[in-house]
């Protein structure tokens, strides 16, 4: 299979969680775009772990930690939306900054 | 072609469509709902790339608990008001640097690794990245269980400190 592949859709994927982080209004949703680009980082590092034959699987092991440190910044990041809800009353983040 | 790449290019597709309508849909807990379309064909291109275990995980943490996660927020985080526009006034702006970042790293991408091939020599089987993971891994991965479990008190005490006001 030729490395391309995964790598331009991880590069979409990047693209298309960017567009959301930056477009979507609701907090919950620019977390999603989080998400995305993250899992974008993933199909690369093991992307590039198969194409390397790595002795150390270093590329599956660093998407292994990846997928940990974003379920903890999803848990911390939805924790932080809860406490702007219960303050404000709202999630939208242009509502917020005014 | 063979039967590998074909399966890739479909489960690209359905990722990166499903992708694109998890942001821009405009009901809340369709967008969560495209998610784990998108995130399932990314763990399906995670077994072609022979990580199958990598794909379990995905599978079982992101789809299993960072989606039912989000839709709880979705559902607690229910505005009043549901028909305020989903998206910014400067979404254009958004999607024109969304195009530009992938389209540059495409670019790149094409540019440093265009004829190079994924032949699968070492495949990630549970035994082997838990042998690379126990072994070559250790320090960072207790560093992370230290990390994660930080981050989730964290999470518990942001959570609990407006409530009892």
């Amino acid at each position: 299979m030729p490395l391309l592949y995964p790598l331009l859709l991880s590069s979409a994927l990047f693209g298309i969680g960017l567009y959301g982080v930056l477009a979507r209004r609701n907090a919950v949703l620019m977390l999603l775009g989080v998400e995305l680009m993250l899992n974008a980082v993933n199909l690369n590092l093991v992307a590039f772990d198969a194409w390397f034959a790595d002795q150390l699987h270093t590329g599956q092991v660093l998407t292994l930690f990846t997928i940990a440190i974003a379920a903890a910044e999803i848990g911390l990041g939805l924790a932080i939306v809860l406490a702007l809800f219960r303050a404000l009353r709202t999630v939208d983040v242009d509502g917020v900054g005014r | 072609m063979s039967l590998t790449e074909l399966v890739f290019l479909v489960l690209a597709v359905v990722a990166a469509g499903s992708a694109l309508l998890s942001m821009t849909s405009g009901q809340l807990v369709h967008s969560a709902l495209w998610l784990v379309v998108t995130l399932g064909a990314v763990a399906g291109c995670f077994v072609l790339m022979t990580a199958e275990f990598v794909a379990w995980v995905q599978v079982l943490v992101y789809v299993g608990s960072v989606v039912v996660l989000v839709i709880f927020a979705l559902m607690l985080t229910r505005q009043t008001s549901a028909t305020t526009a989903e998206v910014t006034g400067n979404r254009w702006i958004a999607a024109a640097l969304g195009v530009v970042a992938a389209i540059g790293l495409g670019a790149t991408m094409v540019a440093g690794f265009r004829g190079e091939d994924i032949e699968g020599r070492r495949i990630g089987t549970a035994g082997s990245i838990g042998q690379a993971l126990f072994t070559d891994w250790v320090l960072p991965f207790e560093i992370l269980s230290g990390v994660l479990l930080a981050a989730l008190i964290g999470a518990i005490v942001i959570s609990r400190s407006g409530s009892d006001r």
